[in-house]
C-alpha cells in the first residue's frame, strides 16, 4: 500500500506501529468464557501488515476459538480486537461476522465448509458478492450494469480458480472434488472476499508432505500477489517453521510464547507444553 | 379420454396453487429449517386482501393480486422478524410452536375483524369468466388464469434463485448459514428476502383460490396450508423444484378423486400419502439421503 505514514487513531495502534509496517490487527487482553471456562484467557497479539504469522499449540489450545473471536462467530467476554482498514482503526470484537468479513478479514475453516451442492464456481460467487454493487432490478432485467457486474464477478472468480489450479473444475460440484482441492477452493473462496487479513485454520491437515510442501508456496506466492498479512494455525511443524515470521503459542487458553520460529522452538515453556519429546527434530 | 383430460386440467390448476404454496414452505425450511404453520395463514390474509381490494377498493384482478402478494410480503417479514428471530438461537420446537401460535393468531385475529362468516369473492370481468374448447375438453378461462399466473410467479422465483446475488446467497445460507455469515453475507436479511417471496407467492395463491373456489373464510388456511405441506415434503422438503413437483402431484391425487366419485375420501388420501412418504422416503421424491454427523 502506498499510503504515506500511516495516521494511527487508536492508541493501541500507534504504540504498536513500527518500522516493519503499520499494526494491521491488534488482539489486547481478549478473554473468551464458555460458562465457568476460558476458553482462551488474556490473550494479546498483533499482526503488522504484510506479516505471516502462526499460531501454533496442542490440541484443545484455543486456537480456533481465537479465529471464532477475530472473525465475530461470537464476541469476546473481555478485551479488545482491533482492526485497521484504510488508516481507520476500528474494535470488531463483537460485530457481526458479514461485517468483520467486509472490512477485509476472510478465513478457511479446520473441517472443510465448503457450500458442498453448489458449483466450485458459485462458491467463489457468492463469496465475491458483497464486492459488487447491483440490485435486484438489475438482476432481473439483466440491464447492462448487471451484466457488467456479473462479467466482472465470472472473470474474476475465474481468475482466482486459475490461481488455485481450480479453473478446469469449475463447472463441478464442490461436493465431488478431491480432498486437497476441496481445501484450495476454502482458500479461494476466501480470497474471493477480498481481505487484507487472511485467516487459514490448519489449511495442510489431511495432507501428505508433496501437497504441504506445495501448499507452502501457494501461500507464500498468494501473500505477494494479494498483499496479504496471513495468520494461520497449523500442526505441521515443516510448514510453520519454513513459512512464519513469528509464532504465538497458544497452551490451555494462554500465549505462553512468542517470537520467530528458531525462539519459540527453544523457549523452554514451549517444548515442554506443545513439542515434547519430538523438540529435537 | 376427454374426462381424462379434463381432470388433468382440473388438477393443474389446483396443483398450482398448491404448489404456490408450497414453494414458500421448502423455502422457509430450506433456510431456517423450520414448518411455517403460520404460512397457510399469510395465504389466507392474501384472499381477504384480494377481496376488499376487489370490492371496497374497486380494482381489477391484476391490480388486486400485486396488492395481495405486497402486502402478504410485508406480512411475512415482520413475522419473521417478530416472531422468529429472537428465537434463531433456540431449539426448533421452540420455534415450531411459536410458528403455531402465530397461525392462531392470524386467524383469530382476521376472524375479529371481518367475522367468522364466509365471504364470496366478486365475480370477475367477462374475459375471465369464459371458457373454451380444446378437443371435446372445456378449459376455463379463470383455470388458464390460474395455472398462467402461477406458471409465470414460479419462472420468476427460479430467475431470481438462479441469477441474482441474493438467490445466491440463499442458496449459500441454506446450504451452511454460519460459513456463509464468515463469508460476507447478511444472513438475516437473506432469510428475512426468502420469507418475503414464500409471502409472496402465499398472498398470490390466496387471491387464486378466492377466484377458483368462489368462497373465503378466516380459516381457509389451515387444509390448504396443511396439503401444501404434503406436497413440500412430497418433493423433498427444503427442495424448489420438489415443491412444484409435490404440489402438481397433490393437485392431481385430488382432483382424480374427486372425479372417482370419492371426493369425501381426498383429504385422507391426501394425507395418507405424507404418512406413506414418511415411511417409504422419508427425505422425499428428489431428497438425497443424508448422513446424520457424529
Amino acid at each position: 500500500m502506498a499510503h504515506p505514514a500511516p495516521q494511527a487513531s487508536g492508541p493501541a495502534a500507534s504504540e504498536q506501529a513500527d518500522r516493519a509496517g503499520e499494526t494491521l490487527l491488534s488482539v489486547d487482553k481478549v478473554t473468551r468464557n464458555f460458562g465457568g471456562l476460558s476458553a482462551v484467557s488474556n490473550v494479546s497479539l498483533q499482526i503488522r501488515r504484510g506479516e505471516l504469522v502462526g499460531l501454533i499449540g496442542p490440541n484443545g489450545a484455543g486456537k480456533t476459538t481465537v479465529f471464532n473471536l477475530l472473525t465475530g462467530v461470537y464476541p469476546p467476554s473481555h478485551g479488545a480486537i482491533e482492526f485497521t482498514r484504510d488508516d481507520r482503526t476500528r474494535d470488531i470484537g463483537g460485530m457481526a461476522p458479514h461485517r468483520i468479513c467486509a472490512a477485509g478479514i476472510g478465513r478457511t475453516f479446520q473441517n472443510i465448509r465448503l457450500f458442498k451442492d453448489l458449483s466450485v464456481l458459485d462458491n467463489v460467487k457468492i463469496a465475491m458478492q458483497a464486492n459488487v454493487p447491483y440490485g435486484l432490478f438489475a438482476a432481473m432485467f439483466h440491464t447492462p450494469k448487471f451484466h457488467k457486474a456479473e462479467v466482472e464477478i465470472v472473470d474474476r472468480s475465474m481468475e482466482l480458480l486459475g490461481i488455485m489450479n481450480l479453473a478446469d473444475k469449475a463447472g463441478a460440484q464442490a461436493r465431488n472434488l478431491s480432498y486437497g482441492d476441496q481445501r484450495h477452493l476454502e482458500i479461494a473462496r476466501a480470497l474471493a472476499t477480498e481481505p487484507t487479513l487472511l485467516l487459514l485454520d490448519e489449511p495442510a491437515a489431511g495432507m501428505n508432505p508433496a501437497e504441504t510442501s506445495q501448499l507452502t508456496d501457494l501461500i507464500t506466492s498468494l501473500r505477494e500477489r494479494f498483499k496479504l498479512s496471513i495468520l494461520l494455525i497449523e500442526h505441521d511443524m515443516s510448514l510453520v517453521m519454513r513459512i512464519c515470521e513469528r509464532l504465538y503459542v497458544l497452551d490451555h487458553g494462554v500465549v505462553i510464547a512468542s517470537g520467530s520460529p528458531d525462539e519459540v522452538r527453544r523457549h523452554p515453556k514451549v517444548i515442554e507444553a506443545y513439542l515434547g519429546e519430538e523438540a529435537d527434530v | 379420454m376427454g374426462e381424462f383430460a379434463q381432470q388433468v386440467i382440473n388438477g393443474l390448476s389446483l396443483g398450482s396453487i398448491y404448489a404456490l404454496i408450497a414453494l414458500g414452505y421448502t423455502m422457509v425450511y430450506g433456510i431456517i429449517q423450520l414448518i411455517n404453520f403460520a404460512h397457510g395463514d399469510v395465504y389466507m390474509v392474501g384472499a381477504y386482501v384480494g377481496y376488499f381490494s376487489m370490492t371496497t377498493l374497486r380494482l381489477g384482478f391484476f391490480e388486486s393480486l400485486l396488492i395481495a402478494m405486497v402486502i402478504c410480503m410485508v406480512l411475512g417479514v415482520v413475522i419473521e422478524r417478530v416472531a422468529y428471530k429472537p428465537l434463531r438461537n433456540s431449539t426448533r420446537i421452540a420455534v415450531l410452536i411459536t410458528a403455531i401460535g402465530v397461525s392462531l393468531l392470524l386467524e383469530y385475529t382476521m376472524m375479529f375483524f371481518v367475522g367468522a362468516a364466509v365471504r364470496s369473492y366478486p365475480p370477475l370481468p367477462d374475459y375471465l369468466t369464459g371458457s373454451f374448447q380444446v378437443g371435446g375438453v372445456t378449459v376455463g378461462n379463470q383455470q388458464v388464469l390460474i395455472i398462467g399466473v402461477s406458471l409465470l410467479l414460479m419462472a420468476i422465483l427460479q430467475l431470481i434463485v438462479r441469477r441474482t446475488r441474493v438467490g445466491r446467497a440463499m442458496r449459500a445460507v441454506s446450504q451452511d448459514a454460519d460459513a456463509a455469515r464468515l463469508m460476507g453475507i447478511n444472513v438475516d436479511n437473506t432469510i428475512s428476502f426468502t420469507f418475503a417471496l414464500g409471502s409472496a407467492l402465499a398472498g398470490a395463491a390466496g387471491v387464486l383460490v378466492g377466484v377458483y373456489y368462489n368462497s373465503i373464510n378466516p380459516l381457509m388456511g389451515i387444509l390448504p396450508g396443511l396439503k401444501a405441506f404434503v406436497a413440500a415434503v412430497f418433493g423433498g422438503i427444503g427442495l424448489i423444484p420438489g415443491a412444484l413437483i409435490g404440489g402438481f402431484f397433490i393437485g392431481g391425487v385430488e382432483t382424480f378423486v374427486s372425479a372417482a366419485g370419492q371426493s369425501l375420501y381426498k383429504d385422507a388420501v391426501v394425507f395418507g400419502i405424507l404418512i406413506a412418504i414418511l415411511i417409504i422416503k422419508p427425505t422425499g421424491l428428489l431428497g438425497r439421503n443424508v448422513k446424520e454427523k457424529v
